[in-house]
């Protein structure tokens, strides 16, 4: 591979490879700041080629593959190689990851307690995770939790928040312009546009906290609150785990700890600005 | 020097061998789907700390894909227990459930049985009636086509578990030329104590060399001249290769079996009776290698002539002619 670029995110380490500079550059600039890996070895490889060999030229296609490869995974163009070099990240943890239980959800800590967010896609996770590593708490990731199986630590993975649609309006507003990445417009999903984490979520990728509090987000009418047992939170991490099934019995005996261990509440909310004040209140009932 | 070389090497020499780039051998590894057995073999080497917990978790999974693999067996003995059929187990989890070298990472993907051939309806109809569902859809051509020119059932997935389960006949496609004898390979099988039966010893890497050289396009060729690398060591004795050879005759594989071995011998080194290499074998060895260390395939040209040549050993002229304008406009 001609372009080359080696990232450390939290405990895991990726090389990226690509056929073209453009996309290896912009992501070297998002990700600013961020640790080499030891000695180069990577726990992954992502590679962006050309879907066929011509495409490289004409009308520039990025396949997204590496170690692990959907074969229905469709290309971008290059003017979206960013949001490629994230998928294919985001693909090799899915696909890959066997060392933590990975749980599809953000995280952030406070005093030690790390609080996870998981819900469906719109659920405003991202956004409100992002939200919560600029007013006082640790953004630990946005996208993919990672829960030691022996220990019961949630790990941190502060990859950069990918914002959509409405939410990169609400973080333009709490973040500087230097930490955005170019906005990508016409994506699949819409517009995006990524935040890299703020300089204390990067020095502290290596410290995991345990986990204190379960949320399951809504954007609803009115703010609501009310516990989900431990059985549904059971089986709704199961959905939300893309290795649960990979890691067997370790997996189950973690989430089992996990939801025997952890309370979880479902909330709804109006608007960002009801569900930071929940979450603060949520924090000290958990610190009384 | 292509990655899967190193690959190889590490495989054969897991103690000396050198490693100068470990993401190379790493994707090499799990594009050839070997990064399991390369981990097991590795055990006690002192490796840097993130390949350590690289192969940490791969350990950790091949365990998982072998308990995986016996239920799916076990779930196969249930359903077709009330046929009094002989069910031979195949390939991987032959190996597991036989305990064999060969099983150490070995990963494990579909469950593959052999049944007599007269018994394929009946045992259709048992796995249908527990769980398990048709994958193509009946009177397509993929179906079809299974069904009149295949060693095997089309493919079938169970609706709870997701895994699925291939029953063969045969070892070959009935176009292929050599007519390997199934009867004798499911009489002649060998019943384990855990009531389960596997090929005997010879018919394993038989079915491993037919797999390879008689019917693919030596798609992951590394794994499966790693399987008979390790089954050819555990079962090594002049007595075993006599039997290997005259099984050998008897399937009518005995040029696969050969170039099987050649092969095995030289990238692994196993112990074969005679290892000198034909003109041929150096275009086998250079395809089975066309790996780099991104994990992606090098050698297009050769790569493409061996998909071609898996078609011809295949099928007769006319019959490839039919089957790859289907496939080309539909």
């Amino acid at each position: 591979m001609k372009e080359i670029l080696n990232l450390q995110i939290g405990p895991v380490a990726f090389r990226i490879g690509s056929a073209w500079r453009a996309p290896i550059e912009a992501l070297a600039k998002l990700y600013e700041g961020y640790p080499a890996p030891a000695g180069g070895i990577a726990d992954f490889t992502v590679r962006l080629e050309p879907e066929k060999p011509w495409r490289r030229f004409v009308r520039p296609s990025v396949a997204i593959r590496g170690d692990y490869i959907l074969p229905d995974a469709a290309p971008l163009p290059l003017s979206l190689g960013l949001l490629a070099a994230e998928m294919g990240m985001n693909l090799q943890m899915a696909l890959g990851q066997k060392n933590w239980l990975l749980l599809h959800a953000a995280s952030v800590e406070k005093d030690g307690r790390a609080l996870i967010l998981t819900g469906e896609s719109g659920a405003g996770k991202s956004t409100l995770s992002a939200l919560l590593g600029e007013r006082g708490w640790r953004l630990m990731g946005d996208e993919f939790a990672l829960l030691d199986l022996d220990s019961g630590m949630l790990l941190p993975f502060p990859r950069a928040v990918s914002l959509k649609n409405g939410a990169i309006t609400v973080m333009e507003a709490e973040a500087g312009a230097a930490r955005f990445g170019p906005r990508l417009v016409g994506t699949p999903k819409g517009d995006i546009r990524h935040l890299r984490p703020n300089d204390e979520a990067i020095a502290r990728m290596g410290e995991g906290a345990m986990p204190a509090l379960i949320l399951f987000p809504r954007f609803g009418p009115a703010a609501a609150v009310r516990g989900v047992g431990q059985a549904e939170t059971f089986m709704r991490l199961t959905q939300a785990s893309t290795n649960y099934v990979a890691l067997g019995e370790p997996g189950f005996n973690a989430l089992t700890r996990l939801v025997r261990g952890v309370p979880a509440l479902a909330i709804d909310y109006p608007d960002t600005a009801t569900a930071v004040g929940l979450v603060e209140d949520f924090r000290q009932e958990l610190a009384a | 020097m292509m990655a899967a070389r190193l690959l190889v090497r590490a495989l054969r020499d897991p103690q000396g061998v050198q490693v100068a780039d470990w993401n190379a051998l790493v994707s090499a590894a799990r594009a050839e789907q070997l990064l399991g057995s390369l981990a097991a073999r590795m055990e006690g080497r002192a490796v840097p700390p993130r390949v350590a917990a690289m192969f940490e978790a791969a350990r950790r999974d091949s365990e998982r894909q072998r308990t995986q693999a016996l239920w799916e067996a076990e779930m196969a003995r249930r359903a077709l227990a009330a046929l009094d059929v002989a069910v031979v187990l195949l390939k991987g989890t032959a190996f597991h459930v036989a305990g064999l070298e060969a099983s150490a990472g070995r990963s494990v993907g579909d469950l593959d049985i052999l049944v007599p051939r007269d018994a394929l309806g009946a045992v259709e109809t048992a796995l249908l009636a527990a769980g398990w569902e048709h994958l193509k859809s009946a009177g397509s051509y993929d179906d079809a086509y299974y069904r009149r020119w295949m060693h095997e059932l089309p493919p079938l997935i169970h609706r709870d578990r997701d895994r699925m389960i291939d029953v063969h006949h045969t070892i070959l496609p009935p176009t292929a030329r050599p007519k390997p004898n199934s009867a004798r390979m499911i009489a002649d099988s060998v019943t384990l104590e855990s009531g389960f039966r596997v090929p005997c010893p010879a018919d394993l890497i038989i079915h491993a060399a037919a797999h390879l050289f008689a019917d693919g396009d030596l798609a992951g060729g590394l794994r499966n001249l790693w399987d008979i690398d390790r089954l050819l060591r555990e079962f090594d004795s002049p007595d075993f290769r006599q039997t290997l050879d005259e099984r050998a005759q008897l399937h009518g594989l005995g040029s696969a079996v050969a170039l099987a071995l050649r092969l095995a011998h030289r990238l692994y080194g196993s112990p074969v009776a005679d290892s000198r290499s034909r003109l041929s074998d150096r275009l086998f060895e250079p395809r089975l290698l066309a790996r780099n260390g991104w994990g992606q395939e090098k050698r297009k040209a050769l790569r493409f002539a061996f998909y071609v040549r898996s078609h011809w050993l295949r099928m007769p002229p006319l019959m490839l002619a039919r089957h790859l304008w289907i496939k080309a406009t539909r």
